[in-house]
């Protein structure tokens, strides 16, 4: 199925690829924001997680650890903004910007000696016969492990956040850290779990970007995905299914655009580049035109402190 | 068992000496960061905070100490405004892409025309252009209440691809035996921002980082316009009885800022960088966001930030030409330095009490 030189079905199949280090980020952001803590650090969570995943996966030889090392790294960060804001008590979004520094920092120093190198494969799922499935079978079974992951980590997201209770008491210390602390739920204790959690989804993010994705290491290599991610979050309406059609709606936007570039299109590269970024403002413009009649959607707690005053 | 009490007013002692606390303990820890990669942290430090300014060649270093701190604190001097009102502009680095690139627009169309008003011209085009940048994630918030520090930062990335274009399209040079990149202003009388006394590192862009120092001073302390950014920052509901409008604050100061760091991307595209190419910008819209919170948002702060910043790029330099220290190691000690300011600023808002009885 081609149209206007672009293969339709391919595009669908890269969209997904191309939305998983954006949803996984997204995905990990929007438990953290649940709980009332805004990390304005993904974008350097996420280079953290690409660097530490990408050195992690070429010295063991093991993809899978590759992106254990990722997720892990992405967590060390947040706890290190988790100290910082939960336990020195500093303001979020100066420590979040910082966060995102000192991660394109850090990752530059410690990928400078990977450049070049080419990371260990990862194969695509085995799904037999069913990858032979006209169309369907090309978009949806013909990817590798960690998009599968990436779309049950959002079903499990919302199913904890909906249903348990565990999700229950995260979302009460979200919207109110006061009442929470009041009924006896441990806000701090609650925080650094769902920072954490959100920084392992960014590491995951980003190592899939610098393992699958691109796959290799270059500085920088994050561009603004992980300020996307919290653009996704706010579009999702701090809702996990919602997350899902903003990340797939970015992604398919980013493989159009490469799709235009392959085609052969006049439109100068760098204009076409732009169009992600325009995209997710245009977005995030709409969304707020939405939100004006309806409900606020954020967690009431949203950016605040919580400091038990006795 | 060790307890916060939130202090009635921010601690005004604590307030001036973390930034001091904060830049010794990275220091310490950029040491121990420098002892990992294998080079004597003892001499690391020497060669990036010492030897620029005492050591061999002093002076050549001390005015690019000029050069390098002008453009951080012409952009921290707006952001810094900016946050003290909890308005988050953090694209500077945008606005400043921008600037360049309208300010230079100008003088490429002219060339090679001579005349003494160019250069003014150019300035004032860079501050629009950045105006113009900080504007868009100004009005949206007004009018649609969309989060400044996404749009801003979104920006960011569109500048950077719209530099890209520009010095691989429209702006490239026509005698550049197709390499990308425009003239070289240098090379241009009329439009080169050149050192104003030979050998200083004094350029116009350092007087205008030293004007915006006394003007964001005099507008902060000395200005109802300076009170009522930092009651809205203060105390938001407070304000709007004071008669603030929110809205008009936040054109103001994402506008400001904007034209501020236009003006700063002008003066480097027109002066010590010389040309527009796609990776002239260097970060200092995101240092400047370092500088303006060491500085404590304050505008002789940001000057001495400025100066201590400008010090780690060129130490760092000279780190990496003596010793190998990977130059990223000084985006970490940067980072790091942030971090740690951070963390102290504890010590400003809360008082620390040992012991388990009651407040």
């Amino acid at each position: 199925m081609i149209i206007g030189g672009i293969d339709i079905i391919t595009l669908i199949s890269m969209l997904m690829v191309a939305s998983t280090p954006v949803l996984l980020a997204a995905t990990g952001e929007l438990v953290a924001e649940k709980s009332g803590v805004l990390n304005l650090g993904v974008e350097g969570m996420m280079i953290t997680g690409a660097v530490a995943g990408f050195a992690t996966a070429v010295s063991t030889g093991s993809p899978v650890l590759g992106f254990v090392g990722g997720a892990l790294a992405g967590a060390a960060m947040a706890m290190l903004f988790a100290i910082l804001t939960q336990v020195f008590l500093s303001n979020q979004t100066a420590t979040g910007l910082a966060l995102t520094l000192f991660g394109l920092g850090l990752s530059a120093l410690i990928g400078k000696p990977f450049e070049g190198v080419r990371p260990p494969a990862t194969g695509k799922v085995p799904f037999g016969p069913l990858s032979d499935i006209p169309v369907l079978g090309r978009i949806l079974f013909s990817h590798d492990w960690v998009v599968y992951l990436s779309l049950l980590l959002v079903a499990v997201t919302w199913a904890f956040l909906k249903f348990t209770r565990a999700g229950l008491i995260l979302r009460a210390v979200g919207e109110n850290h006061d009442a929470a602390h009041a009924l006896g739920y441990r806000v701090i204790a609650v925080r650094c779990a769902a920072l954490a959690f959100g920084g392992a989804l960014a590491g995951l993010g980003g190592a899939y970007l610098s393992l699958i994705r691109v796959p290799q290491w270059t500085e920088g290599m994050t561009a603004g995905a992980g300020w996307i991610a919290l653009a996704i979050v706010v579009f999702a309406s701090w809702r996990p299914e919602r997350a899902l059609i903003g990340a797939y709606l970015f992604g398919g936007i980013t493989a159009l655009q490469l799709q235009l570039q392959a085609a052969g299109y006049a439109i100068p590269v760098h204009l076409l580049s732009m169009a992600p970024y325009v995209l997710t403002i245009v977005v995030l413009v709409l969304l707020s035109v939405v939100h004006r009649r309806g409900v606020q959607a954020a967690p009431a707690a949203l950016g605040r402190s919580f400091h038990a005053a006795s | 068992m060790i307890r916060l009490v939130k202090r009635p007013m921010p601690s005004k002692f604590w307030s001036w000496t973390t930034p001091l606390v904060a830049v010794i303990a990275t220091m310490i820890a950029g040491g121990l960061l420098f002892a990992i990669l294998g080079k004597n942290p003892v001499e690391a430090i020497r060669v990036i905070f010492w030897d620029p300014l005492f050591g061999p060649n002093a002076d050549y270093f001390r005015s690019q100490l000029l050069v390098k701190a002008a453009p951080l604190i012409l952009i921290a001097c707006g952001l810094a405004v900016g946050f003290r009102a909890g308005i988050w502009n953090i694209g500077a680095e945008g606005q400043y892409i921008i600037g360049a690139i309208f300010g230079a627009s100008l003088a490429l169309a002219v060339y090679p025309a001579e005349s003494w008003f160019l250069f003014p011209a150019m300035v004032v085009l860079g501050a629009i252009g950045g105006l113009l940048w900080g504007l868009i994630p100004a009005l949206l918030k007004v009018v649609f209440g969309t989060s400044e520090i996404l749009v801003s930062l979104m920006l960011v990335y569109v500048a950077q691809n719209l530099l890209a274009y520009m010095a691989f399209g429209p702006l490239k040079n026509p005698e550049g035996y197709g390499f990308p990149g425009s003239r070289n202003l240098q090379g241009y009388p009329s439009a080169f921002n050149d050192e104003l006394m030979a050998g200083t590192g004094v350029h116009w862009g350092v007087l205008a980082a030293l004007g915006a120092v006394v003007a964001i001073y005099v507008l902060m302390q000395r200005h109802i316009a300076g009170f009522r950014i930092r009651v809205a920052g203060e105390a938001p509901r407070a304000a709007r009885y004071a008669g603030v409008v929110p809205a008009r604050l936040i054109v103001f100061c994402l506008c400001l800022s904007g034209a501020l760091a236009g003006m700063a991307g002008l003066f480097e595209v027109s002066g010590p960088s010389g040309q527009i190419t796609d990776s002239f910008n260097v970060g200092y819209g995101y240092t400047a966001i370092i500088v303006a919170f060491l500085g404590r948002l304050h505008p002789v702060g940001i000057l001495l930030a400025g100066l201590l910043m400008a010090l780690t790029y060129i130490g760092g330099d000279m780190a990496q030409l003596m010793l190998g220290l990977p130059s990223a190691a000084i985006q970490v000690f940067q980072g790091m330095l942030l971090f740690f300011l951070l963390g102290f600023d504890l010590l400003t808002n809360y008082r620390i009490r040992i012991g388990g009885a009651r407040a």
